[in-house]
């Protein structure tokens, strides 16, 4: 074989491999709450890190051709069963992301399980998604219920909080929530000693926060999020709770909250989240990026998660060539993550997504040198133990 | 120490008060609904959305001139109120010759778009706004905490509603108000301008939505929604009282808010319907409402 033969052969064989990938076509439709309480902390932020995913991929320089839509569900099951549906039969929609809110995250899940689809959830928190309610499509990127009553629960209990009422969200996000706190409370010794269930979403939590107080309970679990947890926090304080002595555990709160609130009074907060911005160089460079296009406003950690899910996603559609969802999904839980926002990780066989979870406390107005510089770093709880053991989820597809 | 189905008085004199409270807030926006449309003949959707535009300016005014709440107090309503007089000037006015429904969807209409602009400017997980520093701080009841902005809010409202029944129903400018409604052609022989009249009840009546926005602003989060959904349960207030009432509307937003309070003890994920369920029974047993007059 001479010297040109060479030449020749590998430039055909780089032009057939190049036609092969090009062909290539996925879609990918970011689901989320666009205008609802939710909407600052997944919405268009949301879009925007599947956009920068893409980009940092460089989807296009390896003949992937991506697209990527958005919707607003509204925070409704019905809605979010309706676009999914949509996406799936008529627009050629191969990846739903993102969904906050549980009871929509459900239905998208049964859903793209019945077409097999694929679903990578960054938005909903319920721990059931790879628990009773899992499904070999879906994967769960970003947190978990479990993982949060984890890390704000133990922490709080191991201060010596061990008296507990609860404020709760009254839908499965909220529920889920409760139920595994109250697990992690009682399995470190602790006590609960009254629960309450507010309609979702609400104005008014003094009453609830009233009962919490004459419960005698030394902490007060608010068992719900975004706009909702604001409120209970905000008249929690006007209603000198906080000052009384009572610890308010927030059980989910974004950096978003933290940013309505006020320095003053989110101060000493202690909560659990997966990814803030200020953790490292590459978040911190990734954060700056992000906020560029965001109004500079900074990501919260579900932005990240589905930055770092589209990306793990785009890395098994190069390796498998295709997009077949066994051989995918395959990829993708054969392959261990890697990102620069949740550093390395893998996704189990339920379709849980392991990476470290961090415990932040929130800085006093005096620490914080402006905004967004929200929390000090308290402890990190190591992948392997920050989520629940994937034998007690009671997943039904794995023993199968 | 003797309790009442399960609950110590103390915790429920506590829900009593919060009720209140709460009730104040409902008084507020329903008796400007019930301004309005018993004036005016206009369904107000767009109640909701003036009473964010309150709480918002009473925010704007504090961050970019450092306007205080007390002066918010004053100047909001009137600047939204002025937005009010210009909408109804512009729009509302043409179309009282035609059916309720189109006053409506024309309100409704105005209210998605200004929720709209609001949260593409400001996003939607709220503002924060402090309690003015003269109110903060609380008072112990023995029963309850009560925090000295909470009673406040009670104390302007109650002053408010009153103020407002005494002007519609007891002065001379009241009375001209009611003549215009019954009959605007003999009102305005008697030399009485008719239009500005009603432009104006209309700025009154926003101005009440925003007046509420303001005393909302330091208790609930400062967000583009925060009217949306109040205004559904508003308006089962202003139909439960007897649509254009202002008795009625007053009175029923103070004992809804008890109700609504005393739920959320009994049966917390009942308090978001039960509202709902009294206004079904009130307009099965009376349909025109409970101070409603049948015409």
């Amino acid at each position: 074989m001479n010297f040109k033969t060479i030449i020749l052969a590998s430039a055909t064989s780089l032009l057939l491999a190049g036609t092969a990938m090009a062909q290539t076509e996925v879609k990918i439709g970011v689901l989320n709450d666009r205008s609802g309480v939710y909407a600052d902390l997944s919405g268009e932020g949301s879009v925007i890190a599947a956009r920068m995913a893409v980009e940092d991929f460089d989807a296009a320089g390896k003949g992937i051709t991506v697209e990527i839509v958005s919707a607003d569900h509204q925070n409704k099951p019905d809605v979010a069963s309706n676009i999914a549906r949509q996406w799936y039969d008529q627009d050629g929609v191969d990846l739903i992301v993102d969904v906050p809110t549980s009871s929509a995250a459900f239905a998208v899940n049964e859903i793209t399980r019945e077409k097999n689809k694929i679903f990578m959830n960054s938005g909903a928190g319920s721990a059931d998604l790879t628990g009773a309610q899992c499904s070999p499509n879906t994967v769960h990127w970003t947190y978990d219920t479990w993982a949060l009553a984890k890390g704000t629960g133990t922490a709080m209990v191991e201060q010596g909080n061990d008296k507990w009422f609860f404020i709760t969200a009254d839908y499965a996000f909220g529920h889920a929530l409760e139920r595994d706190t109250m697990a992690i409370v009682e399995g470190s010794g602790g006590e609960v000693v009254g629960t309450v269930r507010h309609p979702f979403p609400g104005t008014d939590f003094s009453s609830y926060l009233l009962q919490a107080q004459a419960s005698g309970a030394q902490v007060i679990g608010l068992a719900n999020a975004g706009g909702d947890t604001v409120n209970t926090i905000k008249q929690a304080s006007e209603f000198g709770i906080t000052q009384a002595g009572q610890a308010l555990a927030g059980l989910l709160i974004f950096i978003t909250d933290i940013h309505a609130l006020g320095l003053e009074t989110a101060q000493g907060l202690v909560l659990t989240e997966s990814f803030y911005w200020d953790l490292n160089d590459e978040t911190r460079a990734w954060s700056e990026r992000f906020a560029a296009q965001n109004d500079g406003k900074k990501p919260t950690m579900v932005h990240a998660g589905v930055y770092a899910s589209v990306l793990h996603y785009l890395k098994a559609v190069e390796s498998t060539g295709a997009k077949e969802t066994e051989a995918l999904m395959a990829a993708m839980k054969s392959t261990p993550t890697s990102d620069p926002l949740f550093g390395d990780g893998m996704i189990r066989e339920d379709g849980r997504k392991i990476h470290d979870m961090h415990l932040f406390r929130v800085k006093s107005p005096a620490e914080s040198t402006g905004p967004w510089d929200y929390y000090t770093l308290v402890a990190t709880t190591p992948a392997a133990d920050a989520f629940r053991p994937i034998e007690d989820g009671g997943c039904a597809f794995i023993a199968e | 120490m003797f309790e009442l189905l399960g609950i110590p008085p103390q915790a429920l004199f506590g829900q009593l008060l919060l009720g209140l409270i709460n009730g104040s807030f409902y008084a507020l926006l329903s008796l400007g609904l019930a301004v309005i449309f018993g004036l005016l003949n206009i369904i107000n959707f767009s109640h909701g959305a003036q009473y964010m535009m309150g709480a918002f300016v009473a925010w704007m005014l504090l961050t970019y001139t450092g306007i205080n709440y007390w002066w918010a107090l004053l100047i909001v309503p009137l600047v939204v109120g002025a937005t009010g007089v210009v909408i109804e000037r512009l729009m509302i006015s043409r179309l009282y010759h035609l059916d309720h429904l189109y006053g409506l969807l024309l309100t409704f209409g105005l209210a998605l778009i200004i929720q709209g602009l609001f949260r593409n400017q400001y996003g939607v997980s709220g503002l924060p706004y402090s309690i003015p520093a003269e109110l903060s701080g609380g008072t112990n009841l023995g029963f309850m905490f009560l925090p000295n902005y909470r009673a406040w809010v009670i104390v302007a409202s109650v002053v408010v509603c009153f103020a407002t029944w005494f002007a519609i129903e007891k002065t001379r400018l009241g009375a001209y108000l009611r003549a215009a409604t019954e009959n605007p052609t003999l009102v305005g022989a008697f030399g009485i301008n008719v239009p500005r009249m009603i432009t104006l009840t209309y700025g009154f009546g926003v101005a009440l939505a925003a007046l509420a926005g303001v005393l909302a602003a330091p208790i609930y989060s400062v967000n583009p929604n925060m009217g949306a959904d109040l205004i559904i349960v508003v308006f089962a207030v202003v139909v439960i009282g007897g649509m254009g009432s202002i008795l009625g509307a007053i009175l029923t937003g103070f004992g809804l808010g008890v109700v609504e309070g005393l739920t959320r003890v009994f049966y917390p994920e009942g308090s978001a319907v039960v509202i709902f369920v009294i206004m079904a029974i009130v307009l099965l047993v009376k349909p025109a409402g409970l101070f409603g007059r049948t015409q």
